[in-house]
């Protein structure tokens, strides 16, 4: 007799609940009961990453402090499109300043808490990539070096989309935005450029580091729930598709992230302490063109010739994500 | 305006307030699509609903929804050539769920279970079924469930037809087929054992039925002879078949030549392994012409068949025939080549396929035969005589237990239908669940379970069941194989996947709905339903 031990679920690994799951296995996005702490009626593109990454993280957050949490935002796509005035679609406690303040002033929220013994009330901050990688990264790294009591969420669409998609610290090598251009020797952001936030979170050597992405809803809210859990300065860097900017597919939002996560373009890791403890493997490894064919900000690079050499740069750093993360079952950490 | 501070003139706001439903052109709208298994099976089984349900471990409901298509999963769940497995969508992705296996897994635990299905209160009607092979038989069932009363009149001593003198025991043990009989049996039906219709108008008068179904199959084997070979050693399988079940089998000597390549012939050439003969298979064209099925081909190999392929039958003399060599033209056609072999043989059985024996409708009026036998049905399987139905092997078609049994269910809801003085008009069927719609990242991998097979060792001399039972672990990991292909399955994807909270979880067993006020029609859930459940519908304004 050939019998076979049941481990999981068929379905139920990867999607986001499953009726033959225990509660307790399903993710907080599937639900009745969850925040839903971005509400119906915002004004976000349709298919927007960010708003799905902004609902994933802080209804994991919320969970995670039982509701009793403040959320503090930077002046991005994700505010504007939110917060209308007279309106808000957010569902919790929330709070906007300046572009550039957003970790500071979570900061002051999460002094002025414990000033006044709120010890149970958690802060959390957020903003897009240019807010964090380049108009906040000061007040970032203070809050960091600091070690204040804050998780910081990075939503990254890879460039400033509510002012009319402008190249950011983290716009990838060779895509287009309205600030670099298909054109000329070098056509696209240049290789070369742009910073890496979560290495140099790292680097401060605070507690939590972690990237995440909308495609892997589990993983994301696994790391957001192990961030709620811990003390002092965090850091999670989500990949949020942006189909206006990247010209994509708003349906393939989803595809989008899963394929920079399956062609190593955009490695999930975790570190702790300024050391990568965990890194989620790849399941379906893919060649970069996968991600790159979806987005016609790197059309350029198909049509009208294809450009081989700026294919095989992004594959190259591509290689290196993944032999420097052991994202494939035979690489080590 | 003046109770407000400086500089403010709106009262806040929610977000609700702003309907982005009005961005949408196109919409999402839930749909169910035909699973390809169900699309497949012969017998028109709800395949995907009966794992949906085994999947939850409700194996009793599983089964009763199993049983509203097909009355007999015990004895399916051996022997159907599984269609379904062909035609499933996970066969794309790794390998296809063994619904066949699941299927007898529930199969045998009703009858361990002993549980039955309720009938409908009698309508009064009678119906007689000439027949009880799988077509009669699944007629019988469906039309008792109906609240008909149903005799049966069967010609031999025992009821089965084909699986039971068509089917070898290793195959289909006999006391499965009694079991499954023996519920409808216990739940109405009257069969009449020993009971030939030679006058048919006679045997309708003397019952008073309202209707009647014939489903006497096909049991007259297609004969050729052999020059110079002894007529009483030259046998049809039909027959040598039909003898095993009886108190004393035929003999065949040592060395049995089998004509054909046919499923039949494997199964003549089995048996005769198992009753410690030395069979050897001889079949015109080549193995992959075969009609057979190739899983059948190898496992007879395994048991020690031999296989004479590209060989046709010419003469034969005392304890020998003569072969000839044949090729294949371009057309996949045997041609002779003029190249002979001898072989040693002490009998032959022909295995070249068999016609219905209807002799007994040629004076009922209206009913149509053709030059093979066969009786010709119209769209609500009646023949040309009203009232008079037919289906299974007797009319014209492919010629399987599984399309037997779903001319079996077809034929009671025509009868149904014209018991009541309606016309049965099969419903609109859902369009296909195509693979290229499913989002399989969503599927974990999983390997397709195999079924035990008896050793090599045990086979040679016995008749013993050849395969063995899935246990009810592994029965349900199989279940849990499904993708439920083109039918919502309650992962909350699009629940999740909505980036304007517009997908309304309707909680256990309701699936979702869709809040068209908000939603904003960018199609993430459902370019994210694994299965292929939504569809986008352009928006009409």
């Amino acid at each position: 007799m050939t019998t076979q031990r049941i481990k999981f679920y068929q379905t139920g690994t990867y999607t986001a609940g499953n009726r033959l799951l225990d509660d307790e296995a399903r993710t907080v996005q599937s639900r009745p009961d969850r925040t839903n702490s971005l509400n119906s009626g915002h004004r976000a593109c349709q298919g927007c990453g960010e708003a799905l990454g902004a609902r994933y993280a802080i209804d994991a957050a919320m969970r995670a402090a039982h509701k009793r949490l403040i959320a503090i935002n930077a002046t991005g796509c994700l505010e504007v499109f939110s917060s209308p005035y007279p309106e808000s679609a957010w569902q919790i406690p929330w709070m906007h300043s300046l572009f550039g303040n957003a970790p500071a002033v979570a900061s002051g929220v999460a002094a002025a808490l414990r000033a006044k013994g709120h010890d149970d009330v958690k802060v959390v901050a957020q903003g897009g990539d240019g807010a964090t990688v380049d108009i906040g990264f000061g007040c970032l790294s203070g809050m960091f070096e600091r070690n204040d009591e804050v998780l910081y969420i990075c939503y990254d669409n890879e460039a400033y989309m509510n002012t009319g998609i402008q190249r950011s610290g983290a716009t990838p090598p060779f895509a287009r935005t309205n600030t670099t251009q298909a054109v000329g020797e070098a056509p696209g952001n240049l290789l070369g450029t742009g910073k890496n936030v979560p290495r140099i979170a790292m680097a401060h050597g605070i507690p939590y580091v972690a990237t995440a992405s909308v495609a892997d809803l589990h993983d994301l809210e696994a790391k957001v729930a192990t961030a709620m859990g811990m003390k002092g300065a965090r850091y999670i860097h989500i990949h949020v598709p942006c189909p206006l900017g990247w010209g994509s597919d708003p349906a393939h939002t989803m595809k989008v992230a899963r394929m920079a996560v399956e062609s190593g373009l955009f490695p999930l890791f975790e570190a702790r302490a300024g050391r990568v403890v965990d890194r989620t493997k790849i399941r379906r490894k893919v060649s970069v063109e996968r991600y790159l064919e979806l987005q016609t900000r790197f059309k350029h690079l198909f049509e009208p010739c294809r450009n081989d050499e700026a294919i095989a740069a992004i594959q190259a750093i591509a290689d290196e994500h993944v032999a420097t993360y052991g994202l494939l079952e035979s690489e080590g950490l | 305006m003046n109770d407000k501070p400086f500089a403010i003139t709106l009262d806040p706001n929610s977000s609700l307030a702003n309907h982005t439903g009005n961005w949408r052109t196109m919409r999402p709208v839930y749909v169910d699509r035909l699973p390809p298994c169900n699309h497949a099976c012969p017998a028109g089984e709800n395949i995907q609903a009966w794992l949906y349900l085994a999947e939850e471990k409700n194996y009793e409901a599983a089964w009763r929804r199993l049983m509203e298509d097909n009355p007999m999963p015990a004895i399916h769940g051996r022997v159907c050539y599984h269609p379904c497995e062909t035609a499933c969508n996970r066969g794309q992705l790794d390998q296809s769920v063994s619904i066949r296996a699941v299927e007898r897994f529930l199969g045998d635990l009703a009858i361990k279970e002993g549980w039955r299905v309720p009938c409908a209160p009698s309508t009064g009607r009678k119906v007689l079924i000439v027949g009880a092979g799988p077509s009669g038989l699944s007629a019988a069932y469906h039309l008792t469930r109906m609240g008909h009363r149903v005799t049966i009149h069967e010609a031999s001593d025992k009821v089965g037809g084909m699986m039971r003198y068509g089917i070898p025991s290793y195959r289909l043990p006999r006391d499965v087929v009694d079991a499954e009989v023996g519920r409808m049996e216990a739940m109405g039906v009257t069969i009449r054992l020993n009971t030939k219709v030679e006058d048919l108008d006679a045997a309708i008068q003397e019952g008073g039925f309202h209707a009647t179904f014939l489903a006497v199959g096909a049991h007259l084997a297609r004969r050729i002879d052999i020059p110079g070979f002894d007529a009483k050693r030259l046998l049809d399988a039909a027959t040598f078949l039909r003898s095993m079940e009886s108190d004393s089998p035929i003999k065949i000597g040592r060395r049995l030549a089998v004509y054909g390549g046919g499923n039949t012939a494997i199964d003549v050439a089995r048996t005769a392994e198992r009753l410690g003969v030395e069979p050897v298979i001889i079949y015109r064209r080549d193995e992959a012409h075969a009609p057979s099925f190739k899983e059948e081909v190898a496992e007879a190999r395994d048991e020690g068949v031999q296989f004479q392929w590209l060989r046709s039958l010419a003469k034969g003399a005392d304890r020998t025939l003569t072969l000839e060599v044949m090729e294949l033209d371009e057309h996949g056609k045997p041609k002779p080549t003029g190249r002979f072999e001898t072989i040693e043989a002490d009998t032959v059985v022909l295995a070249l396929g068999q016609k219905a024996d209807t002799a007994f409708l040629r004076n009922v009026t209206g009913a149509r035969l053709r030059d093979d036998g066969t009786v010709e049905v119209d769209e609500q399987m009646m023949t040309g005589h009203p009232g008079l139905f037919a289906g299974g092997d007797m009319v014209p078609g492919e010629q399987s237990v599984s399309m037997a049994t779903g001319h079996g269910k077809l034929a009671a809801r025509h009868i149904d239908a014209y018991l009541r003085g309606a016309r049965y008009v099969r419903p609109h069927g859902h369009a296909l669940a195509t693979f290229d719609r499913l989002n399989t990242w969503y599927y974990t991998d999983a390997e397709q379970s195999k079924q035990p097979l008896l050793t090599l060792a045990r086979r040679r001399g016995s008749f013993e069941e050849m395969v063995g039972a899935l246990d009810q672990d592994t029965a349900l990991l199989e279940a849990r194989r499904c993708l439920s292909c083109g039918n919502c399955f309650e992962c909350d994807n699009c629940y999740a996947v909505c980036p304007d909270n517009a997908v309304i979880k309707l909680g256990a067993g309701n699936r979702f709905a869709i809040n068209y006020d908000y939603c904003k029609g960018c199609g993430l859930c459902a370019e994210e339903c694994p299965c292929g459940a939504i569809d986008m519908v352009k928006e009409v304004k």
